[in-house]
């Protein structure tokens, strides 16, 4: 069976623990460098990205973080999509640079903006998952503004890329782990 | 009857659940907000004084200055916190307005109302609420609370009474989780809770949204206390900005935080902070100027 890391710095990771069960994998909540050997791949999970540099830099995760993505799959969901990225604004910050994507933090507004919606995501997802509408969390959410190439949007929102795979990678600028509908977390398993 | 499934519950409790793991922080300017975001605070929480000048200044607190608090919201990027009265559902109907993203219906400011708490189920931004035990606890819940957290006694730079209440929290549901189905009416009436949100504690052995502490932590050891005795993030206020060195106590227990579980580190959190903030005996509180017998 495969491993699944949750980066369990600060943030939703219990939340992203218990979606990975419904989606038939054990995570390992990933908390030092030492558990970054043990993993076939590793969630970035929602909360607070200034918070999760802080830590990361703290800890010296920020360098193994990065090396650990030239090799292995990363998903990360909203504060874990902003710190995959290779470039944040509102405001600049640094990040791991994992995906060629440009993310502007807190790009709807503040929490009175936050929404359930639900998706028509691509039929790309939907063949590789299962059939039907993608329910989307955003709570403070970022928006993806430049997509590289080689990116393959799986779903849009308003216009917007908000899940999107890229190579290995996955991000989601909502939060499918708070949702009962395991297809995303699935799709991520599928790619380790 | 109580939806958990409704979209504002999730919203509200969605954006609890980013916070865990975290410290929020009170502030009282733009420049406390700033060093607070530095150190790594998972949001600020915006008042006038923090606890320990209103326990030593007296008067009457109220809802923070808005000026203030809309510098505070354009300065940092982090999720704003703040303060209304118990009861005063018009301080926090203008709290919303203002667009905070999280409003705390505190005990720290004085209530407005000795009989009822804000009908937070009317409201689209998110509430946070004391409690001292499971009781309190569902009641606010039950009002709409999306976050719990203890009261502790704020201002006090004691952990005592925030051990206290996470004890009693955590002992209360462990208790309905051995009871029989038949056991949980009377359960609900001793709790003085409602019935649906005692037998889903009972089920589920946690509460229905996310429980944090506050009130009286001072130090990195404080915050990995409660965190070991179940606490899911920290509230630090007069802790930080009353001790001798904020930036950097701010970040040690942003540490503390996160290595809760690792004695090495928190060690390593806990050396060269300079002074803490001064504490207080509880019992040499006059009972009147308790700030955790506000509410009910």
């Amino acid at each position: 069976m495969k491993r699944v890391g949750v980066l369990s710095l600060q943030g939703d990771f219990a939340a992203h623990g218990a979606a990975l069960e419904r989606a038939g994998a054990a995570p390992v909540y990933v908390r030092e460098r030492s558990q970054l050997g043990e993993i076939d791949g590793l969630i970035l999970p929602g909360g607070e990205s200034t918070t999760m540099l802080k830590l990361l830099r703290h800890e010296n995760l920020f360098d193994e973080l990065a090396e650990f993505g030239r090799r292995k799959p990363v998903f990360g969901t909203c504060a874990g999509a902003i710190l995959m990225a290779t470039d944040v604004t509102n405001p600049p910050q640094e990040s791991l640079g994992l995906m060629d994507i440009a993310v502007e933090r807190n790009a709807y507004g503040r929490q009175l903006d936050s929404r359930v919606v639900e998706l028509d995501p691509a039929p790309e997802f939907e063949m590789r998952t299962a059939p039907g509408k993608l329910e989307a969390v955003f709570i403070r959410a970022p928006i993806i503004r430049r997509a590289g190439n080689g990116a393959q949007v799986l779903a849009e929102y308003a216009g917007d890329p908000v899940l999107i795979e890229q190579g290995r990678h996955l991000v989601a600028t909502f939060h499918p782990e708070l949702t009962t509908d395991a297809r995303v977390h699935c799709l991520f398993l599928g790619k380790l | 009857m109580f939806n958990f499934s409704s979209e504002q519950f999730r919203l509200n409790v969605g954006l609890a659940e980013m916070l865990k793991g975290g410290v929020i922080m009170d502030v009282t300017n733009v420049e406390q907000a700033k060093i607070a975001e530095d150190a790594g605070a998972s949001a600020v929480m915006a008042l006038e004084r923090v606890p320990s000048d209103i326990r030593k200044e007296g008067g009457v607190a109220r809802m923070a200055n808005i000026e203030i608090m809309e510098a505070i919201k354009n300065a940092v990027h982090i999720p704003l916190m703040a303060k209304a009265r118990i009861g005063h559902f018009m301080e926090a109907r203008i709290l919303e307005a203002l667009g905070v993203d999280f409003i705390d219906e505190s005990e720290v400011l004085t209530p407005a109302d000795e009989e009822h708490h804000i009908d937070k189920n009317d409201f689209k931004v998110p509430f946070v609420c004391g409690a001292r035990n499971l009781g309190e606890a569902l009641r606010r819940i039950g009002e709409g609370a999306a976050m719990i957290r203890t009261k502790g006694e704020a201002g006090s730079g004691n952990i005592v009474e925030a051990v206290r209440h996470i004890r009693t929290i955590v002992r209360e549901m462990k208790q309905l989780t051995v009871l029989g189905k038949e056991e949980l009416a009377a359960a609900a009436k001793n709790l003085q809770a409602p019935l649906e949100l005692v037998e889903w504690v009972a089920q589920h052995g946690t509460l229905p949204v996310p429980n944090f502490s506050a009130g009286g932590i001072a130090t990195p050891a404080d915050a990995a206390l409660v965190m070991q005795l179940g606490a899911e993030a920290v509230f630090v206020g007069s802790g930080i900005f009353k001790s001798s060195d904020p930036a950097n106590r701010a970040n040690a227990i942003v540490m503390a935080a996160k290595n809760y579980n690792n004695p090495e580190k928190l060690l390593e959190a806990s050396r060269s902070l300079g002074a803490a903030m001064p504490g207080l005996e509880i019992s040499k509180i006059p009972e009147g100027e308790l700030l955790q017998t506000r509410g009910w």
